[in-house]
């Protein structure tokens, strides 16, 4: 199982956790298993299309998936997966 | 040995440039090699030290196109208040530029930014606004947007939407690079506005196709993310993600280990953001097996001291690393 990370705005609709371990072969089937296990998750991570929302990062051990092969982008049973809202800074 | 190691980069009687003012002092930053942070010897580790700019940062070079752009544009006048927010370098840049320009400027930063940021902004006559420090800079943009949208003196410099920030990097720190190291293969900067990504990606796919482009951005502290929904989340309107290859987060704590190790190494005093710059440096070259990286250090370290950036031991440094402080 991976461990997904949440962002403390994440935490409110997953019983206060920080972090859960999910089982799934790729990024799409570790946020099916996050939003199956707090469904009310769901409007915040997915659009109504069923991808990511926009303001939602997904990174596989630091690196964002956008750039891997995002939600297909393969998990194995050690990565963590940080879920992050859009920041900006300067 | 010293001298075997590093042959001397400035010709004897070279002569130093001289400039009207501190405005056109701006840019031409060094690159130096810092070859001692790269894990493989077969990748050259490259560092532009925009540190040397008149405020010590990156951000000069944004402060000048802006308020150029605004000036050029006819959106600011006399009465007007320059307005940004900012968690401290693009302020200090547009309340030095903006009062030698005869501007009010007026700075909206989060109330956790570092005590040397506060003291050059005032000492550059800006008026400084707080935001929470637990709302980050999507907290400071929010508040000086509604200020904007409230108070028609004050007008926005915008380093978040405005394209001359992008630009004046496409057209000054992409070619500074390129001249300086035309064999580079990728580079690495930090990931705030976009607007340096941004600039150099499009004059790099155009000057030279191939180069890569990695983005190095903050994880935020626990105490920084005070956002209600993801809804509140922000990308910058000048951020086009399809310009970049690659894109990490790195921790705050990682971050100030990196910096240290820049001291303690290579003798650069540099602010935490270089050191997750030049950590997701390391992390690339690791996956090279030859080849060069230039990596963007945004600013110094002089405005980072009093958070104890170099001095505390980082596991009594939790509550900043956190969100505490706003490094970046």
């Amino acid at each position: 199982m991976s461990t997904v990370r949440l962002p403390a705005v994440l935490r409110a609709q997953a019983d206060g956790q920080k972090a859960i371990d999910v089982a799934g072969g790729t990024i799409r089937e570790v946020v099916a298993g996050v939003v199956e296990r707090h469904p009310a998750l769901a409007s915040q991570l997915l659009g109504p299309d069923g991808d990511l929302h926009r303001f939602v990062n997904v990174y596989l051990n630091g690196q964002d998936v956008r750039y891997l092969a995002g939600l297909e982008t393969p998990v194995g049973p050690t990565d963590e997966i940080r879920l992050l809202p859009a920041i900006a800074g300067g | 040995m010293v001298a075997s190691q590093a042959p001397a980069t400035q010709a004897a009687g070279q002569v130093a440039p001289r400039f009207d003012g501190i405005d056109a002092a701006i840019g031409g930053t060094p690159i130096v090699e810092v070859g001692r942070l790269s894990p493989s010897p077969s990748v050259r580790l490259l560092a532009k030290l925009e540190a040397s700019n008149p405020t010590g940062s990156v951000k000069d070079r944004v402060a000048k196109a802006l308020i150029d752009d605004l000036e050029a544009s006819g959106r600011i006048g006399p009465d007007s208040i320059l307005l940004e927010a900012t968690s401290g370098n693009t302020g200090i840049a547009l309340a030095m530029l903006g009062k030698r320009r005869g501007y009010r400027v007026a700075v909206v930063v989060p109330d956790n930014v570092t005590t040397e940021r506060r003291q050059l902004l005032a000492l550059h006559g800006a008026e400084v606004i707080d935001s929470p420090g637990h709302l980050g800079s999507n907290g400071a943009i929010a508040l000086a947007r509604d200020l904007v949208a409230r108070d028609s003196r004050f007008v926005m410099a915008d380093q978040y939407a405005n394209p001359a920030n992008p630009r004046i990097h496409e057209a000054t720190t992409g070619p500074e690079i390129l001249a300086a190291v035309p064999e580079i293969d990728v580079f690495v900067a930090g990931l705030g506005t976009g607007g340096t990504l941004m600039g150099v990606a499009r004059f790099l796919r155009r000057s030279k196709p191939g180069v890569r482009v990695v983005a190095a951005e903050p994880i935020p502290g626990e105490n920084v993310q005070g956002l209600r929904s993801m809804d509140e989340g922000f990308v910058p309107e000048i951020f086009d993600p399809s310009l970049l290859d690659s894109r990490y987060v790195v921790s705050n704590r990682d971050a100030l280990a990196m910096t240290r190790e820049l001291l303690a190494r290579e003798g650069i005093f540099a602010g935490p953001s270089s050191g997750a710059v030049l950590l997701v440096a390391a992390r690339v070259a690791k996956e090279m097996s030859s080849g060069t990286i230039v990596a963007l250090l945004p600013d110094g370290g002089w405005k980072y001291l009093s958070a104890g950036a170099y001095s505390t031991p980082l596991d009594e440094l939790e509550d900043e690393l956190e969100g505490g402080v706003a490094w970046w």
